[in-house]
């Protein structure tokens, strides 16, 4: 500002054709950017008494970065601190043009801390700097974990939930802000809101997937899978969504994860209405549900009597038509896979009939090949 | 065999056909997605030739000197020389004698007194560059690289990172996900200072890890992602304790990241292809193949990886090469030397197929294209 005072306004103001409106633009840029550049810490006499520390890279370096002035002359005196534990208002400082420098640097980050607790700096104004510093770098393990010790040091989550959905507005995939969000609902039990939150997240992409889980890790630690009526209604969710966009695999994992453990046989009609929806609304991932579904039927009318042996057989041929589809027709890039999945879904529950032959191994040459 | 070359797969007539179906309906997702694949199909029309004389002067050059663009990795220094030493180790190029020397004595400055290995000289110590640092050494193999590493005191590093709930931070203060866990096995099985105690309730919290995706998170709860499966599956090598994953579900999830029309891989469900995670997914089908057989499982087949090693070479190849060396994410992205590493030893997994008594090899394009065959990841 001092720049503005003395070397723009004079001759601004002696310029007749300049008015108010131009001088506000100046004024504002000074305020912005057009600051001189800070200078040197070796040449700012706060740092006077002390030694810089070069790095020690030794005689003959490797991976040598070519640092700026600015980063050495930081980094100098950060190694200097450091070697020194000094434990002062002008490190707290110098440790925050250090990030900027690098936000990375663990080590830097881990002295800040230090120096948080030792000089009892205000945390609130320490959330404030973190919040910019996120937002500006929202994709770095440091920053996260940094606010995350903020928050545990102050002991309120209240500003988070906000915080991490304006992160994920940004990006709504963020893996830190969803890390750092499971953390804090997890920690202070803020589980009232969250399921809503999801979906209005899926409501603005229904292939989010990372918020199919989030919608996962809420239901598992609050209501839970076992209740038939949640289940119920998680399956409708699913299936209207599929209905929908029936290439979003996201869903169909969605639909097979919840319920894998319980069988995916299990819920009353379901196979019914997936098979109504191979009409209209086909795809790779309907297919392989379909396979899971016989492939369940099959391990589990191992324990039931009342399955027999001519249904077993037809379940198999089902399974293994869809292997044979999928591998040969519709989901190629795993064709190997598919292929593994029939091997051993047939090894494991009987022979085809006589008029079928087992599919051969794809390539039927060993040693080498060349493609062009 | 006869000798017909086979086609590119990108020329297939159904390639096309495997172009994103969207259903008519729009987000966020399917649009990034659409950006991508209009951007890769003319990539598809060049030719597949890995530019080996141009990687080497990318990653010859590298090793020495770096940009002030790098300002950004000062805290990962020994991960610039291992992303760098393995691209080399894959190109066959040998490291010159006096290069190596140097690179032990830099990485001796790395190391901290108080055990492990930092991101520079006076850092502190924290496990991911102590991991880097280690295998580093380990690609140069000399008696000197070797005698770099305290490894008492590095066992001492390990224990000031173990949490008791089985899993470790990154560094004293620092962040828990399940990287550290691989970080931790991976070099204390290289230097022998592997103890079960050390790692007692790893193994659960690792476990705890695999989700209802099928495939691992970095810690329990979130989604599943290709970095942190690799990392927590293969820590579980280390450990013996593969065999206590949903193998099927693992599988399943992997196989099922491999984008159908770009042929490389992404890192979690309905997010782009990425070309680091050539390895970070494509190498967890070995490590499976091995657990299953393992396993008792028969029908495992006995020339191919159970993903389509033709199309994640071809991508690889055709769009994630710079001409002026280096590999990348995909096109329309900078090089750099983590994605160099990471393509480089996902061709190469692509190209190599087999374990101690088999190998089958399928290299796309010329001889010359062939890379060294990736050791299973450190296992003993």
């Amino acid at each position: 500002m001092f720049f503005f005072y003395t070397v723009v306004l004079p001759p601004v103001l002696l310029d007749s054709t300049v008015n108010v409106k131009h001088l506000f633009i100046v004024l504002i840029g000074c305020i912005l950017k057009v600051q001189p550049p800070k200078p040197l810490a070796k040449d700012r006499k706060e740092w006077a008494d002390l030694e810089p520390v070069p790095q020690d890279d030794g005689p003959n370096p490797v991976v040598k970065i070519a640092y700026s002035e600015k980063f050495s002359d930081v980094y100098d005196y950060f190694r200097a601190l450091l070697k020194n534990d000094e434990r002062s208002d002008r490190a707290f400082a110098l440790t925050a043009e250090a990030i900027e420098l690098n936000a990375a640097n663990y080590t830097v980050w881990h002295y800040r801390r230090v120096l948080l607790q030792a000089l009892s700096k205000d945390l609130r104004e320490e959330m404030r700097y973190i919040t910019a510093i996120i937002e500006e770098q929202p994709k770095n393990y440091q920053v996260w974990h940094h606010r995350r010790m903020v928050v545990e040091w102050l002991n309120d989550p209240s500003e988070e939930l906000e915080f991490i959905a304006d992160i994920l507005s940004q990006d709504a995939k963020n893996y830190h802000a969803w890390q750092h969000r499971q953390w804090v609902i997890q920690e202070y039990k803020l589980w009232d809101n969250e399921l809503k939150f999801v979906e209005n997240l899926l409501e603005d992409d229904v292939r989010n997937n990372s918020a199919w889980n989030q919608r996962h890790f809420v239901i598992s630690h609050t209501t839970g899978f076992s209740d038939p009526a949640i289940v119920e209604r998680e399956i409708q969710y699913c299936l209207s969504q599929i209905r929908k966009a029936p290439h979003n695999e996201s869903a169909w994992n969605y639909l097979k994860g919840m319920l894998q453990d319980r069988g995916l046989s299990s819920p009353p009609g379901l196979l019914e209405r997936v098979l109504e929806l191979k009409e209209t609304h086909c795809s790779p991932y309907l297919l392989a549900f379909l396979f899971d579904c016989y492939e369940d039927a099959l391990e589990n009318s191992n324990q039931k009597e009342n399955v027999g042996e001519e249904e077993r057989k037809d379940i198999l041929r089902k399974a293994l038509e869809i292997c044979d589809l999928l591998a040969n027709e519709k989901d190629t890039i795993r064709k190997e896979y598919w292929l593994f999945l029939g091997r051993s879904l047939e090894n494991k529950s009987g022979s085809r009939g006589p008029s079928d032959k087992p599919p051969e191994p794809s390539d039927p040459a060993s040693g080498q090949q060349e493609m062009s | 065999m006869d000798g017909v070359p086979t086609p590119l797969r990108c020329f297939s007539e159904r390639h096309p056909a495997e172009m994103f179906a969207d259903d008519g309906v729009d987000s966020v997702t399917s649009v990034e997605q659409r950006a991508v694949l209009r951007c890769l199909f003319v990539h598809f029309l060049l030719h597949s030739t890995l530019l080996r004389e141009q990687h080497y002067q990318y990653l010859k050059k590298g090793l020495r000197h770096l940009s002030d663009a790098y300002e950004c990795l000062d805290a990962s220094r020994p991960w610039l020389c291992f992303w760098i030493l393995h691209s080399l180790e894959l190109l066959e190029e040998p490291i010159p004698t006096a290069v190596a020397s140097d690179v032990c004595q830099f990485l001796a400055r790395c190391q901290s007194p108080t055990g492990g290995f930092a991101g520079g000289p006076g850092q502190h110590a924290h496990l991911a560059p102590t991991y880097a640092a280690v295998n580093a050494l380990c690609i140069i193999g000399t008696e000197e690289a070797y005698n770099v590493i305290n490894r008492e005191k590095l066992l001492d590093f390990l224990w000031s990172v173990k949490q008791p709930d089985g899993s470790f931070v990154m560094h004293v203060g620092g962040e828990v996900d399940v990287r550290s866990a691989y970080c931790a096995a991976s070099v204390a099985s290289l230097t022998n200072i592997l103890t079960p105690k050390l790692f007692e309730d790893t193994t659960n919290w690792i476990l705890s890890c695999q989700n209802w995706e099928g495939g691992l998170s970095g810690v329990p709860g979130l989604e599943a992602h290709g970095g942190y499966t690799f990392c927590g599956t293969a820590a579980l090598v280390i450990l013996g304790k593969e065999h206590m994953l949903d193998l099927k579900a693992l599988l399943r999830w992997v196989v099922s990241r491999q984008m159908r029309f770009e042929g490389g891989f992404q890192g979690r469900c309905n997010k782009l292809v990425d070309g680091c995670y050539s390895f970070w997914q494509a190498g967890l089908l070995p490590l499976l193949h091995r657990a299953l057989f393992k396993e008792g499982e028969s029908e495992l087949s006995r020339q191919r990886w159970m993903f389509e090693q033709q199309a994640l070479q071809e991508y690889i190849l055709l769009c994630c090469q710079n001409p002026a060396g280096g590999l990348l994410d995909k096109p329309g992205k900078s090089r750099d030397f983590y994605h160099t590493c990471y393509c480089l030893s996902g061709l190469s997994i692509a190209q190599h197929f087999g374990n101690m008594d088999l190998h089958h090899e399928m290299i796309l394009g010329k001889e010359e294209n062939r890379l060294v065959r990736l050791q299973c990841m450190h296992l003993h």
